[in-house]
């Protein structure tokens, strides 16, 4: 019984309740991506956090996982919107300069 | 088992709602793309449950299902991105 561990549990599921939340509710492709990984990556580390405080002799598990969630989940949604730009999917609400690339 | 009931329950609603709403997502998305972003979000999400299951079974065995669940998404994620970027280009 921790509440600090407690807390992040709560705040890290908070998180990524938030993060779906933007995903449905976002009018466009772009901004469901950034909704989707910061808000989901901020909640996944939180809940990270609030496991270690629950069982500290997992810490190595829980920061390879941590790492590889900080490493991956930016790039992997960076290289998704570039690919729908290079694809011809363009912003919400375009700005003049978008539509020439 | 060591949280409280409330905990348990207000984090079984919010994953409960968090899956609910990508599900959605996933399914109404009007274009390819936005099916895409939603099942790369909710790979994070499960992601996160496991990490929880592995606590609410108190098996540090799930960790291990989900650093390899994080890995397998990210290459299928950056597998899609290429297809869409258009063909096996090299």
């Amino acid at each position: 019984m921790s509440l600090p561990g407690n807390l992040f549990l709560l705040l890290g599921a908070a998180f990524c309740f938030l993060g779906a939340l933007g995903l449905f509710r976002m009018p466009d492709v772009y901004n469901r991506i950034q909704a989707g990984t910061k808000a989901v990556t901020l909640g996944t580390l939180c809940i990270l956090l609030g496991v270690w405080f629950h069982h500290p002799e997992w810490w190595a598990k829980l920061a390879a996982i941590g790492g590889l969630l900080l490493l991956t989940n930016p790039v992997g949604s960076s290289t998704i919107a570039r690919a729908l730009f290079l694809a011809g999917v363009r912003p919400w609400q375009s700005h003049p300069a978008d539509r020439e690339v | 088992m060591n949280l409280p009931d409330w905990l348990q329950l207000a984090l079984l609603l919010l994953f409960g709602g968090a899956v609910l709403l990508g599900l959605a997502r996933l399914v109404l998305g009007p274009q390819a793309p936005d099916r895409i972003v939603a099942a790369d979000t909710l790979a994070v999400i499960a992601t996160a449950g496991l990490v929880l299951l592995s606590l609410v079974l108190e098996s540090a065995l799930y960790l291990d299902v989900a650093l390899v669940y994080g890995v397998l998404a990210f290459v299928g994620v950056v597998a899609l991105a290429r297809i869409i970027e258009g063909g096996a280009r090299p």
